[in-house]
């Protein structure tokens, strides 16, 4: 476990066997994330728009997470970062102006 | 050895990961209710999204990114249970009523019943006042 002996192990092919398998991972999140459309356009109600977004939002980040560590793009963290962020802050304002007096939260 | 361990780690919170996403999407898409897909998507979701960062840290091993990736999984750990609440709130604000027992019992035998709650739960109102 000691921080040495982490970056001098990263070249072996099992470890790039390792970086292959978050692609695919994040090819399954797409598909979910497709799946979550429908709630988003056919949900009956404005909350159940939003509660989808806000689950494909969260998703989004994840996908970005892992296609930075098997695309190997490390700046892709920082869109993730900045998405989480806009993604909670959409959440909260669109939830605060639905309702009339704006007693959420 | 450490490698082995590092690879079967981040195999199985991947795993555990989709799972926990896939159950979280079944959830938002064939729950009944506002405040049921609410409950749904604050829990697994935020269960699935954690273990999937916690699988990229793993991956990621000791670098300067990890810092990163560990912020961003209690970001996530934090805000998304807080956005699913404020959701549930402004539903509970606007006056969606939630679907209890007895509008589940409507639904099963709708004989008696003279309004039919079974699709949507939009019914606020004046049959909506005794639950609140």
């Amino acid at each position: 476990m000691s921080p040495a002996l982490s970056p001098a192990a990263l070249p072996t092919p099992e470890n790039l066997a390792l970086t292959e398998l978050f692609v695919p991972a994040a090819a399954l999140f797409v598909v979910l994330a497709i799946m979550l459309f429908y709630r988003a356009v056919a949900g009956p109600t404005t909350q159940d728009r939003l509660l989808a977004v806000n689950v494909l939002g969260t998703n989004t980040v994840v996908i970005l997470a892992l296609l930075s560590v098997g695309l190997d793009e490390p700046w892709f963290l920082d869109v993730a970062l900045v998405y989480a962020l806009l993604n909670f802050l959409m959440a909260i304002a669109i939830s605060k102006f639905t309702v009339e007096r704006g007693g959420v939260l | 050895m450490i490698d082995q361990l590092q690879f079967w780690a981040v195999l199985l919170c991947l795993a555990f990961g989709l799972f926990f996403t896939f159950v979280s999407t079944v959830g938002v898409l064939r729950l009944p209710d506002v405040y049921s897909r609410a409950h749904t998507a604050s829990q697994t979701d935020t269960l699935g999204a954690g273990l999937s960062l916690a699988a990229v840290a793993l991956a990621l091993g000791w670098e300067s990114t990890t810092i990163y990736t560990v912020l961003l999984l209690f970001f996530v750990f934090l805000t998304n249970p807080t956005a699913a609440h404020a959701i549930a709130r402004s539903a509970a604000e606007s006056g969606i009523t939630p679907l209890t027992a007895e509008d589940e019992l409507e639904s099963e035998t709708p004989d008696d019943g003279a309004s039919a709650p079974g699709d949507t739960a939009v019914n606020a109102g004046e049959e909506g006042g005794d639950h609140a």
